[in-house]
């Protein structure tokens, strides 16, 4: 990136470090807006991360990469489902539960991959637009996975506004029992949604292991999870402000690691701190401006049928 | 078709017959683990699980670690009781470990009885003032008290290190990012002549105790269950919800700080950059384990501790990675929210109409 000027990489590195975000923001948005809370984000990414990194070394294409990634995410998903939809168990215990348990899962089965470095991956410039000076090959000259994530969202934004799919889903979120009364599965919708979810925070955390960094080290997410919980709150439960506020904190990121890189005297852990710093900032700005109200009205509870 | 009904009160025999299923249903994961890994489950299960407990030695390690997990699971069975869900014990375990550490070593070379008391003090006090912040955001700015008290956790332990590579490292320590061993003032005395148990192991006990009569005996104590249970009885019948919210973050953070001290003067002997092994994200398990009732959280936080043995035992005599131990328990909680179905709701099965 040497070679295009300070500012051209700094963009291109944000989009780099935000992608995740995106991925399990976005994954965490569509289980909300079905009003199921999952705590388990972080333990859903690091599980995606260990098997697209795994589908990778075995020299696996990125696309099957990716689809281990979501598929490991959404089985672990599909646990976090049973125990919440089928034993109404506590939900924020049981999402705590599955970041513990994926968490140790990754570090066991990951501890072999340690030291090992992902292939680099093919680069899509996009004709005409890489072109463009500074901009262009900042933001048009990338994996295809940071277009994805971009499809991503605007997909599921036209979901949410503009199918019947959508219409369900949100009816389930803000009020599960008119939703049944109406005659729709309460617990089928959310069950997709958690599998989808799921399988959106495996693809985030595969992207730390296939493009970010390449390589996988135990707890590497290393609170990503919970920071994209923190950004569908942020994002008033939007697709597009989930993209936008990801955006913000891999400008933070990058920030952080540039003054480092400039010799700014201030040890790196103080620099470190920002990230979580601005999330609960941000949290507290959101909140205050009464934001937080937007919350789909049944987030977090249990459903039962009434017969 | 399977149809939940739930049942008007909640029994104790039912409550307790679920955690015993949680545990025989980990037992067995954990036999056919090993089984699949070509061990023979019974033999090693016994090499893993009881002998480690066979010496004077390993039950005092079992202490050691049981200290600091019940230390903090009475005060989380408080919370998550009250409906406030304090996730971030770890770091204000961390921040009271680095606030009693530091003033350890403020106090070195200060002989006194009075040394430990008020490095152990401090050590609360710091812990508390970590668990005030998502308190007062969450009463302040409803800001998610989950989300906060998390990334407080990561700014903690960044803090530890930040100052154990700065301003606390030891000057002679040949540059490690350590502090140098605290005063024998500030140093917890030991249960036994072997191993690592504490004093703070009784601490620990008492705070269980004095949590049981807060829920069984103090009204403040109903009044917490009540706004966990339900918000709207609880405003109805005049009891505060940021009260409550207080009272929780804030009994949190300082007995996860006292058990960050503890490690650090009874355990450690000096600041590092990792005190603890995820005590505070274990003891979460603990509180569960014990169904959130505080004496019940002596012999769960016991048991949990075991497993670290465990996982030690598996690594060293079976060569089993050591992050086997966090699978483990983490598959515990899963079986322990899984088999609370049983408890809260009685199961028919009904004929499809």
């Amino acid at each position: 990136m040497t070679d295009y000027g300070l500012l051209t990489s700094i963009l291109h590195a944000i989009l780099v470090a935000s992608t995740p975000l995106v991925f399990a923001g976005l994954g965490a948005l569509i289980q909300e807006r079905a009003g199921v809370l999952n705590l388990g984000i972080e333990g859903l990414m690091i599980v995606g991360a260990l098997a697209g990194f795994a589908a990778a070394i075995a020299g696996q294409p990125l696309g099957i990469s990716v689809m281990a990634a979501a598929l490991a995410g959404a089985l672990l998903a599909s646990v976090f489902a049973f125990l919440v939809l089928k034993c109404l168990s506590n939900p924020v215990a049981t999402g705590l539960a599955l970041t513990l348990f994926g968490l140790g899962l990754a570090a066991l089965a990951g501890a072999q991959y340690v030291g090992r470095a992902a292939p680099q991956i093919a680069v899509w410039e996009i004709p005409l637009l890489s072109d463009i000076p500074v901009i262009g090959p900042a933001l048009f000259s990338h994996d295809p996975l940071v277009y994805l994530s971009i499809l991503v969202a605007v997909c599921l934004w036209w979901f949410l506004s503009f199918t019947r799919g959508g219409l369900v889903l949100r009816a389930v979120g803000e009020n599960h029992d008119s939703a049944h009364a109406l005659g729709f599965s309460v617990q089928g919708v959310r069950f997709l949604a958690i599998i989808t979810g799921g399988a959106l925070a495996g693809i985030g955390g595969a992207y730390l292991t296939l493009v970010q960094t390449p390589l996988f080290v135990e707890g590497m997410t290393a609170g990503r999870g919970w920071i994209a919980l923190a950004l569908v709150v942020f994002a008033s439960w939007r697709p597009f402000r989930v993209i936008a506020g990801a955006y913000l904190f891999g400008s933070v990121t990058i920030l952080q690691l540039h003054s480092q890189a400039l010799g700014l005297a201030i040890p790196a852990q103080w620099l470190s701190m920002l990230p979580y710093i601005v999330t609960i900032l941000a949290l507290v700005l959101i909140s205050a401006r009464g934001q937080g109200h937007r919350a789909p009205g049944s987030l977090g509870q249990l459903f039962r049928a009434s017969r | 078709m399977m149809q939940f009904q739930t049942r008007a009160e909640t029994h104790w025999f039912h409550e307790w017959l679920a955690v015993i299923l949680a545990l025989v249903l980990t037992a067995a994961t954990a036999a056919g683990f090993l089984a699949l890994l070509g061990f023979e489950p019974q033999s090693a299960l016994h090499r893993i699980l009881i002998r480690p407990l066979a010496s004077t030695y390993g039950v005092s390690e079992l202490i050691a670690k049981a200290t600091p997990l019940i230390t903090i699971g009475v005060a989380l069975s408080l919370s998550f009781r009250a409906g406030v869900w304090n996730i971030g014990a770890e770091g204000q375990l961390v921040f009271g470990g680095l606030t009693g550490g530091a003033m350890a070593l403020a106090l070195y070379g200060v002989d006194g009885f009075w040394v430990l008391p008020v490095v152990l003090l401090a050590g609360a006090v710091g812990g508390l003032l970590w668990g005030a912040i998502p308190a007062f955001l969450k009463i302040r700015f409803q800001a998610n008290e989950i989300l906060v008290s998390l990334m407080l956790t990561y700014v903690a332990i960044l803090l530890m290190s930040v100052m154990v590579h700065g301003p606390l490292r030891d000057p002679d320590g040949f540059n490690f990012p350590e502090s140098r061993l605290l005063h024998d003032a500030a140093i917890l005395p030991k249960l036994f002549d072997q191993g690592r148990g504490h004093i703070g192991f009784v601490f620990a006990l008492i705070f269980a105790g004095i949590g049981t009569w807060v829920v069984k005996r103090w009204h403040l104590g109903y009044a917490m269950k009540v706004s966990g249970l339900s918000p709207k009885a609880a405003h109805f019948a005049g009891y505060s919800r940021d009260t409550t919210i207080w009272l929780s973050l804030l009994i949190g953070g300082a007995l996860s700080g006292f058990a960050g001290v503890v490690e650090v003067t009874g355990n450690i002997g000096q600041l590092v950059p990792t005190i603890s092994p995820s005590y505070g994200f274990t003891a979460i398990i603990v509180a569960f384990l014990a169904r959130l009732h505080p004496l019940a959280v002596i012999p769960a936080g016991l048991l949990v501790a075991l497993s670290y043995l465990a996982g030690e035992a598996a690594q060293l005599s079976l060569g089993i990675p050591a992050a086997m131990t966090q699978v483990f328990q983490g598959l515990l909680l899963f079986f322990l929210l899984g088999t609370t179905v049983l408890v809260n709701y009685r199961i028919l099965w009904v004929r499809a109409v």
